[in-house]
């Protein structure tokens, strides 16, 4: 039985993966920004087996809350073992080329916000010198393209931030793990013509948990875009920069 | 959206249709009442024919609703959002000792489907259907409000949804009762039934002793041995000194289309002869799992692919027993006739507990059911030579598994079905509501 805070619980990614936790009896803190649908999904994870189950409602860009989260997570669980971040946004491309102001909160959302989360919850592992960090990166992160470079580089910037806090992580016994999930069919991506790559979010939850009981440092959801974003990476830039993805 | 989509079907995979696709995300979501298309609630697409379809319209696809909302352990009373599988009640509540009142012939529905179909089981002769252990559940309508509907709040709107085909709004959420159980296992027997008057015998036999009863059936055997089958009954087990081991949960999924001619008169017959003579003593008393019990063809996943491109009609209808004279025996006379059935019918004596649904399909009797592989006209004849006795009896063809019979028959069928329009929401249609309620000589 795990101690568990769910940052972003009523993603549907992160829906997914409580389901299994739930089954297995852990005990979860859970945060989202709706309360209405906050507790729809904590009801769920009650009756599906979870042994205890806090929700707090907040705001994540409100960064003076992170640390209030944080402290109530482990209050209220008399301590934390595992972390899962899973909130963010995919916003419209086009409107942050046109207006900073766009960009910078994309930024905020799916970069910095990670940040100022982590900074806490790193130094509470550090001390306890146990606990895994699991963090929702994307593998859009990979390779800057056209069509979703601001989302792209927030989650490369998460990818590379997650690198150097395993590296520091590692001597204390703290696992930090990188999930790059490909095209789930969430909310997140209801306006995107689904093609065949696209997967349930349960797939994506059940890689989660594996990638959790193997200590895995990066996973790639489903597994076969390790080799996708592998080629994607290798591809030069003079002949990357002249293509359209 | 606004992105015409083929690729929600029926399981029968006739007819085929495109639809504007709407993904329901939580139950406090409004419904899109502004394209000015209809709108049709649609859970895994387990009706047969286009009662879960809506051609050039909106699907409404409530598959995300899928939270539990609360499990009482002491009652039994379950509620949870309208697009949670049986499948997914059963993988929480088993092992809690909770079983579901009523459960059709595959977990794979929605709850909010099974209470729009009222949907029936082997235990119809005792305890009817779905709609009879639902306590109250939550109605989306296009006014944009929320009605908590019970059989004494609301009370209209309740009757109209259950058994509704979907057309009365969008179920939220269902409360319904579970039945008590002591492990996941049945003592079950499997009969040897020579013909049609040994299933009278072995159903009027069977009525008290079991709450699980039904057949399996040779449609294409003929003379003295109409009716032919395997006639299954159980209960739930007691205490259990051994438990058996529970079934794998690997499941073969066909992965392509078959072709067409896989599926002739000859291998059908050759597969229904085998299964009825797999069984070498007249009778054989297991333990068996539930899976198995209820669910055999869920082993088998997408198995609607095996008829191919053309797909096939499923024909249940219910006329009554009228002992052995029964109707039953024309219909059954003229399936094997046509040599057209394909692989085994079901065959089960309804109970006469009432539903509450004003267009519940299940009425005491007795049910047939079997699949047609899709071979265009000589099928259709066959199937309106099958509703000219039904009709002639006063009895009924389930909506869930049509996709064919005639707005002349429907309304014969469901001579309720005017005061049951009065409660259609005005931006809700289906593929199956147009073609049934269309004017006819």
């Amino acid at each position: 039985m795990r101690k568990i805070l769910l940052i972003g619980a009523t993603s549907a990614i992160a829906q997914e993966t409580a389901k299994i936790w739930a089954v297995k009896g852990d005990e979860m803190f859970l945060v989202a920004r709706n309360a209405e649908n906050l507790s729809a999904v904590a009801g769920d994870l009650r009756v599906r087996g979870a042994s205890k189950v806090v929700t707090m409602t907040a705001e994540l860009l409100d960064f003076e809350l992170h640390q209030q989260i944080v402290t109530s997570a482990i209050a209220a669980l008399s301590g934390l073992d595992l972390v899962l971040l899973a909130h963010g946004t995919l916003g419209t491309q086009k409107l942050g080329e046109a207006d900073y102001a766009i960009a910078e909160r994309e930024y905020r959302t799916n970069f910095l916000s990670f940040v100022s989360l982590l900074t806490p919850i790193a130094n509470y592992f550090e001390k306890e010198r146990r606990g895994t960090i699991v963090v929702i990166s994307s593998v859009a992160g990979d390779r800057g393209r056209q069509s979703n470079y601001i989302y792209g580089s927030a989650k490369g910037a998460l990818s590379l931030f997650l690198q150097g806090l395993r590296n520091r992580l590692f001597l204390c016994g703290v696992a930090v793990i990188t999930v790059k999930p490909g095209f789930v069919d969430t909310p997140m991506t209801a306006h995107i013509k689904k093609g065949p790559l696209f997967v349930d979010p349960g797939v994506v939850a059940r890689g989660i948990e594996r990638a959790i009981q193997r200590r895995q440092d990066v996973v790639y959801l489903p597994w076969f875009w390790r080799f996708l974003m592998l080629v994607i990476r290798c591809m030069p830039e003079t002949i990357f920069k002249r293509m359209k993805l | 959206m606004n992105q015409y989509s083929a690729s929600y079907e029926c399981w029968g995979r006739f007819p085929k249709a495109s639809h504007i696709i709407h993904r329901m995300r939580w139950i406090t979501d409004t419904i899109p009442v502004d394209t000015g298309q209809k709108i049709l609630p649609y859970g895994l697409g387990r009706s047969y024919g286009d009662s879960c379809l809506n051609d050039g319209a909106v699907l409404l696809i409530t598959t995300a609703l899928n939270r539990f909302i609360a499990l009482d352990n002491t009652s039994g009373i379950l509620r949870c959002e309208a697009g949670v599988t049986l499948a997914e009640i059963l993988s929480v509540v088993v092992a809690r000792g909770w079983f579901l009142p009523v459960t059709p012939g595959t977990k794979f529905v929605t709850v909010g489907g099974a209470v729009a179909n009222d949907v029936h089981g082997k235990n119809h002769h005792g305890d009817g259907t779905f709609g009879r252990y639902v306590k109250n559940f939550a109605l989306l309508r296009s006014d944009g409000i929320r009605y908590l509907c019970s059989p004494t709040q609301n009370q209209d709107l309740f009757q109209a949804t259950i058994g509704g085909l979907g057309l009365t709004g969008l179920i939220l959420w269902v409360e319904f009762q579970l039945i008590p159980i002591h492990n996941p296992f049945l003592d079950a027997e499997t009969v040897q039934c020579k013909n049609l008057s040994q299933f009278f015998e072995l159903s009027q036999e069977s009525e008290e002793k079991y709450q699980y009863t039904v057949a399996w059936i040779d449609c294409l055997a003929r003379g003295r041995s109409l009716g032919r089958g395997i006639f299954i009954r159980g209960n739930h087990a007691h205490h259990l000194e051994k438990r058996p081991p529970p079934p794998s949960d690997s499941q073969i999924i066909i992965p392509v289309e078959a072709p067409s001619f896989l599926l002739n008169r000859f291998s059908i017959r050759a597969f229904n002869f085998l299964y009825y003579h797999k069984q070498r003593s007249p009778r054989v008393s297991q333990i068996v799992h539930l899976d198995p019990f209820f669910y055999p063809l869920d082993a088998i996943g997408k198995w609607n692919r095996l008829y191919g491109r053309r797909g096939f009609f499923q024909y249940q209808c219910v006329v009554p027993y009228e002992g052995q004279s029964s109707p039953i025996r024309r219909i059954l006379e003229t399936i094997s006739q046509s040599g057209m059935g394909s692989f085994l019918a079901v065959l089960k004596v309804f109970g006469d507990k009432p539903s509450p649904g004003i267009l519940s399909f299940p009425k005491k009797g007795i049910t047939l059911a079997l699949d047609f592989p899709n071979q265009g006209r000589d099928t259709l004849e066959l199937l309106e030579r099958l509703d000219q006795i039904v009709r002639a009896n006063n009895g009924a063809v389930y909506p869930a598994k049509d996709a064919r019979m005639s707005a002349a028959s429907f309304q014969t069928y469901f001579p309720r079905w005017q005061e049951f329009a009065k409660y259609v929401d005005p931006h809700f249609s289906s593929s199956f509501w147009r073609r049934v309620i269309a004017p006819h000589a």
